[in-house]
C-alpha cells in the first residue's frame, strides 16, 4: 500500500489580534497541534463550530498558509514553501472550493474564461473541448462556457467552481463548507456531483462543514474539532451513531431531526473564543461530565480501550468518571 | 370560537412589477406554532415584513392582513406601530445587524418597553434586566450596559427577543432565527422560544429553510414554494406523508443519519425566476409526476385530507408513492 | 486612552516636522529669494550683502539647521520684504481668512447635511434629483469659475453686490457663497450616500418592527449611524478653515492668509510661506486628532478599551 495521500502532523497555527484599536496584542491558537491522514479517493469530513480551526486545517493543508508548528505531506514529500516553483507546481494537484460560488467567481469573465484559466496557467492547452468536456462533467452543458456568473444559479455557480477546481485533474479537492450557501434542494445535486467526480477520477476530499447530514453523506471518515484540536476522529457511523466525546455527544444532539421532541444535550455557553483558550481540556467549561483533571491536564487523542475510538477526553477514555461539571466562575465569552 | 389571532388573505407582493409573492392564505390561531418553509426566494419572509409593512416603499403589496378583525394593509402608521413590537414582535435572521451598533442593549431594550408599557426610567431598566434574566442572559445587569459588538451571536439573538417580548406579544415571527448561528447555539436558542411560547401562552411563526427546525418547534407547517404555499398540514403529517411532490422532494434531498448512504433524491433543475414562470404549476418543471394537465392553470391550495391541503392536481398517493421519511427516532 | 493619545500627538509631530523640511527644500531650490526681492539691476555687492545678512550663503544644511532650532524656539523669523515678523504678518491676516471660511462653513453643513438627508429620505422622488444634479454641479464646477460667474450676475449684471475688497459684510457674500457650495454639494452627496447605506441596514428593520414610529428610527437609529462616515468629510473641512480660501481670496481680492501666501510665493518670501504652511498642517492635523477622537464618541465599536463583556 502507498504512503497516504496527504499527511499532516502536529499543525499549530498562531495569530497575533489586537483587540480594540491598539489594544495589546493577543496571540490566537487557531490549531493546536491537529493531525490527520487522508487516503487517496477517500473523504475526510472535518466538522466543528465557528473558530474551531476547521477552515485554517484547510488552508495549511492546502500550503497557502505555513504552519507555525508541525508540517504537511503530500504524496509522501513535505510540502514546498509557499511561492516556490516547487509548490505551484503541485498547486495544479490540490485545489480548493470555497462556500460563496459567486465571491469565487469573477463576475466580468465568463465562465469558459474562467475554467480554461488554470488549464492556461499551468500550461495544459486550454481548448474549447477540454472546457466543454469539463462543463459536462459536472453537470453544466458547453454552452454555458459563454455565460457569466449571475446569469446562473447558485447551484450552477457552485458547479462552474467545481469544473474550474478539476480542470488541473487534482488529486486532493479542498472543500470548504461547499454547500451551506445553497438551497437545500441544490444542497443535494452538489453532494450527489462530489460522490460522481471522487467516483469517475479518484480525488481525494477534504470536505469541511458545520452540517453533520452532509458530512456523514460524502464522508469516510470523520474529524471533530473544537478549539483549534480534532476531539474525536471515526468512521461517520461511529461518530455520529454513537459520539465518544461530550462535545460530539452535544453537536450530535443538536442535529434538529423531524419527530424527536426535548431529550436533547443543550450545552450552556458560547461558542469559546480561540484568545481565551481555556486550560486543560478546552472543552470544559461547557463540558456535562467535566472534572478536576479536565482543567488541569490536556487530553490526548488516542484509540480508546474496547473499541479503539479515537478520542481526546479523560472520561470517554475511561481514565477518570464522569464528573458533574465545572462550575466556571464565568464563563469567558467570545467578543 | 373566536376566529385565528391572524388571518392573512390573497396576499401579493411586488418589486418594480415582478411578483415575489402570489397569493398567500393563511391563518395563525392564538398560541399556535406555525411554519413557514421554503428555499431562498419562495416569499416566506416577504409574507410577514409585508404582513407588518415593513417592506421597502417600492414594494406593491395587495390582498388583506387582518388582526382579529382590524386590517393592518394600509393602515394608519400610528396604528401600525402600535401593533408592531406590540402585539406582533418580530426578530431576524442576523442579529448582530439587526441591533443598533451605536445604541447600548438596555437603551434598546427600554425603547421597546417605553412605546408599548409606557415603562420609564428606572422601572423599565428593572424590567429590561429581568427580560434579559428570562432569555438566559448571563449576568444580566451589566449587559445593559454592554453594545452589541461586546456580545456574541447567540447572545445578541438573546437581545433581540427580549426585546420582542418586552411588548408582551401575542403573536411572535422568527424569521430564520438561528441560521446565523452555531449549531449548539441554534439548540439553545430553539429550546428559548419553546420555553417562552409554554410560559406566555404566544403564538410563534417560525420562517425557516431548515425542515429540521421546523419538525421539532412547530404544529402546523406551511410550505411554500415561488411565492405561494403549496402545502400545509401538521408537523408529524408532513414528515410522514407529504402530499406535494415538491414537499416530498425537499424531504428526500436530506441526507439521512442513518441507513446505508446513497446517492440523495435531489430535486432537478432550480427555482424558476420570479418574471419567466412556467404557465401552470410553477413546480410542474421539476416535478417527476408533471403531466400535460400540470400546465393548465395553478393548481389551488385544495384538501387532500382533514387539516391537510396541497397545491396539487395529483397529490400524494399512498400505494403510488412511497416516501422514504426520515428517521423518527432520536439518535 | 493616554496612550492613544501620545501616539497620535507623536505622530503629529513628525508629520509637522515634514512639512517643515519639505517646504523648506523645495522653497530653497526653486529660487534665489535675493534676486528675486533685489531689484535685477542691483549690484552685485549688494545681493551679496542681502544673502549674507539673511544667512543665504551659509551651506543649506546649515540654514535648516538654523531655521529648524529657531522654530523650536517659537521663532519663525521674519520677512524678508519688510522685515517683520512672519508671525505677526500671518497673523493679522487670520481674521480676514476666518471672516469667510467660517460663515462658509457654516453654509456648508447648514445646507449641505439636511439636503443630504432629505434625499436620502426621498430617495428618486424630484427633490432627490434635484438636489444631486445640484450636488454635482457643486463640485464639478471650480470655485474661481464660480466666483468670476457670480462677480458677472451680482456685481457686473445686476451691481447688487460687490465684486471684490472687504469693506463691509457685503463684500463677504460673494466669496463666501463661492466657498460654501463646493463643499455643501460634496457634503449633500456624502450625507446621502451614508444614509441610504445605513436606511438599509436591518437594525433600522428592527427600530421599525418593535414599533419606534419612522420619523423616529430616522432620528434615533439612523442619524448618528450615518454621522459616522460623515464626520470625516466635515473634519476636512474643519483642517481646511485657514488654507482652503486661496483661489477664492485671489478672485475678490480678499487680504487673507490665502492671499498673502500667493504674494509670499512669488515672492520667495520664505520665512512667511513657512509659517503659513506650518500653521496649516497644523489645523489640519489637529482637525484629523478631534475627528479620531470624535469616531471614539460616535462609534462605540471604535472606543478605546472598551469594557471587556466578561
Amino acid at each position: 500500500m502507498s504512503a497516504p495521500l496527504l499527511e499532516a502532523e502536529g499543525l499549530v497555527r498562531r495569530y497575533t489580534m489586537r483587540r480594540g484599536w491598539l489594544g495589546r496584542p493577543v496571540e490566537v491558537r487557531a490549531l493546536d497541534g491537529v493531525s490527520l491522514t487522508l487516503e487517496r479517493g477517500r473523504t475526510l469530513g472535518l466538522v466543528g463550530e465557528s473558530g474551531c480551526g476547521k477552515s485554517t486545517t484547510g488552508r495549511l493543508v492546502l500550503g497557502v498558509e505555513k504552519p507555525d508548528e508541525g508540517a504537511v505531506r503530500f504524496e509522501g514529500a513535505p510540502l514546498p514553501p509557499p511561492g516556490t516553483a516547487g509548490w505551484r507546481a503541485l498547486r495544479a494537484r490540490m485545489q480548493m472550493v470555497y462556500q460563496d460560488p459567486l465571491g469565487a467567481l469573477d463576475r466580468r469573465l465568463t465562465i469558459g474564461a474562467q475554467v480554461a484559466e488554470p488549464l492556461e496557467i499551468h500550461r495544459l492547452g486550454a481548448d474549447a473541448e477540454k472546457v466543454a468536456a469539463l462543463l459536462r462533467s459536472v453537470g453544466l452543458r458547453p454552452d454555458h462556457a459563454d455565460r457569466y456568473p449571475h446569469e446562473l444559479s447558485g447551484g450552477q455557480r457552485q458547479r462552474a467552481v467545481l469544473a474550474r477546481a478539476l480542470a488541473t485533474d487534482p488529486a486532493l479537492l479542498v472543500c470548504d463548507e461547499p454547500i451551506s450557501a445553497l438551497d437545500v434542494s441544490i444542497q443535494a445535486q452538489v453532494m450527489n456531483l462530489l460522490a460522481e467526480v471522487q467516483a469517475a477520477r479518484g480525488i481525494s476530499l477534504l470536505f469541511i462543514s458545520h452540517d453533520l447530514r452532509a458530512v456523514r453523506q460524502v464522508s469516510h471518515r470523520v474529524a471533530v474539532m473544537y478549539l483549534g484540536r480534532i476531539v474525536e476522529e471515526g468512521e461517520p457511523d461511529a461518530v455520529l451513531h454513537d459520539p465518544a466525546h461530550p462535545y460530539a455527544q452535544a453537536l450530535v444532539s443538536a442535529i434538529p431531526h423531524p419527530g424527536r421532541r426535548g431529550r436533547r444535550i443543550v450545552l450552556q455557553g458560547d461558542p469559546p473564543n480561540p484568545a481565551a483558550r481555556p486550560t486543560g481540556c478546552a472543552f470544559h467549561p461547557r463540558c456535562p461530565v467535566a472534572s478536576a483533571r479536565c482543567v488541569a491536564e490536556t487530553p490526548a487523542l488516542k484509540p480508546r480501550p474496547g473499541d479503539g475510538r479515537r478520542v481526546a477526553c479523560h472520561v470517554a477514555q475511561g481514565e477518570i468518571p464522569a464528573g458533574q461539571g465545572i462550575a466556571a466562575p464565568q464563563l469567558r465569552e467570545a467578543a | 370560537m373566536a376566529g385565528p389571532l391572524v388571518e392573512i388573505r390573497d396576499l401579493t407582493v411586488s418589486f418594480d412589477g415582478i411578483p415575489a409573492l402570489r397569493g398567500v392564505d393563511l391563518a395563525v390561531g392564538r398560541g399556535e406554532a406555525v411554519a413557514l418553509v421554503g428555499e431562498s426566494g419562495c416569499g416566506k419572509s416577504v409574507t410577514w415584513l409585508a404582513a407588518l409593512g415593513l417592506l421597502p416603499g417600492k414594494a406593491r403589496v395587495s390582498g388583506s392582513v387582518r388582526l382579529e378583525g382590524a386590517e393592518l394593509l394600509g393602515a394608519a402608521p400610528a396604528t401600525l406601530d402600535r401593533v408592531r413590537g406590540g402585539r406582533i414582535a418580530m426578530i431576524f435572521q442576523d442579529p448582530a445587524s439587526s441591533l443598533n451598533p451605536v445604541h447600548r442593549i438596555g437603551r434598546q431594550i427600554t425603547e421597546a418597553l417605553r412605546l408599548h408599557r409606557g415603562m420609564d426610567g428606572a422601572a423599565a431598566r428593572e424590567e429590561a434586566r429581568r427580560l434579559l434574566d428570562r432569555v438566559g442572559m448571563p449576568d444580566a445587569r451589566r449587559r445593559l450596559e454592554a453594545y452589541p459588538h461586546e456580545l456574541s451571536g447567540g447572545q445578541n439573538q438573546r437581545v433581540m427577543i427580549a426585546m420582542a417580548l418586552a411588548g408582551q406579544p401575542e403573536l411572535l415571527v422568527a424569521d430564520e432565527p438561528t441560521t446565523a448561528l452555531d449549531v449548539t447555539i441554534q439548540a439553545q436558542i430553539l429550546e428559548l422560544l419553546q420555553e417562552i411560547r409554554r410560559d406566555t401562552g404566544m403564538a410563534l411563526v417560525l420562517v425557516s429553510h431548515d425542515l429540521g427546525v421546523v419538525a421539532e418547534t412547530c404544529e402546523r407547517v406551511c410550505v411554500m414554494y415561488a411565492g405561494r404555499i403549496v402545502e400545509e398540514t401538521a408537523a408529524e403529517r408532513l414528515f410522514t406523508g407529504p402530499a406535494h411532490p415538491y414537499a416530498q422532494g425537499l424531504l428526500a434531498a436530506l441526507p439521512p443519519m442513518h441507513g446505508p448512504r446513497r446517492p440523495l433524491a435531489a430535486i432537478p433543475g432550480g427555482v424558476p425566476e420570479p418574471w419567466a414562470m412556467p404557465p401552470g404549476c410553477p413546480f410542474a418543471p421539476r416535478c417527476p409526476k408533471a403531466a400535460a394537465a400540470c400546465d393548465a392553470g395553478v393548481p389551488a391550495l385544495g384538501a387532500v385530507s382533514p387539516g391537510h391541503r396541497a397545491a396539487c392536481i395529483r397529490p400524494f398517493a399512498p400505494a403510488a408513492a412511497p416516501v422514504r421519511a426520515p428517521e423518527l427516532q432520536p439518535a | 486612552m493616554l496612550r492613544f493619545l501620545a501616539f497620535r500627538l507623536s505622530r503629529s509631530l513628525l508629520t509637522l516636522v515634514l512639512v517643515v523640511t519639505f517646504a523648506f527644500v523645495v522653497l530653497r531650490l526653486s529660487g534665489d529669494p535675493a534676486l528675486i526681492i533685489m531689484s535685477p539691476d542691483a549690484p552685485p555687492e549688494a545681493v551679496a550683502a542681502f544673502r549674507r545678512s539673511w544667512g543665504l550663503d551659509d551651506p543649506l544644511w546649515m540654514q535648516y539647521l538654523r531655521y529648524f532650532t529657531a522654530i523650536l524656539h517659537g521663532d519663525l523669523g521674519n520677512s524678508m520684504r519688510d522685515g517683520r515678523s512672519a508671525i505677526a504678518l500671518v497673523g493679522e491676516r487670520i481674521p480676514a481668512t476666518l471672516a469667510l471660511t467660517l460663515p462658509a462653513l457654516a453654509l456648508k453643513l447648514g445646507l449641505g447635511i439636511p439636503a443630504g438627508i432629505y434625499a436620502a429620505l426621498h430617495r428618486n422622488s424630484f427633490a432627490d434629483r434635484a438636489v444631486m444634479l445640484l450636488a454635482v454641479a457643486g463640485f464639478t464646477v471650480p470655485s474661481f469659475v464660480l466666483g468670476l460667474l457670480l462677480v458677472l450676475v451680482f456685481a457686473v449684471q445686476l451691481g447688487w453686490l460687490p465684486s471684490g475688497g472687504q469693506d463691509t459684510w457685503m463684500h463677504a457674500i460673494l466669496p463666501v457663497i463661492t466657498l460654501g457650495m463646493g463643499g455643501a454639494a460634496v457634503l449633500a452627496r456624502f450625507t446621502r450616500s451614508a444614509m441610504l447605506e445605513v436606511l438599509g441596514q436591518p437594525y433600522m428593520r428592527t427600530a421599525l418592527a418593535k414599533g419606534v414610529p419612522w420619523h423616529v428610527a430616522v432620528r434615533r437609529h439612523a442619524l448618528p449611524n450615518a454621522a459616522i462616515p460623515t464626520v470625516t468629510i466635515v473634519g476636512f473641512m474643519v483642517g481646511s478653515l485657514l488654507a482652503g480660501a486661496v483661489v477664492v481670496e485671489s478672485v475678490f481680492s480678499w487680504p487673507g492668509v490665502g492671499r498673502l501666501l500667493v504674494v509670499a510665493v512669488a515672492n520667495r518670501d520664505l520665512a512667511v510661506v513657512q509659517c503659513i504652511l506650518l500653521l496649516v498642517a497644523a489645523t489640519m492635523i489637529t482637525a484629523n486628532l478631534v475627528v479620531d477622537l470624535l469616531y471614539g464618541v460616535l462609534d462605540p465599536r471604535l472606543r478605546m478599551g472598551a469594557r471587556e463583556a466578561a
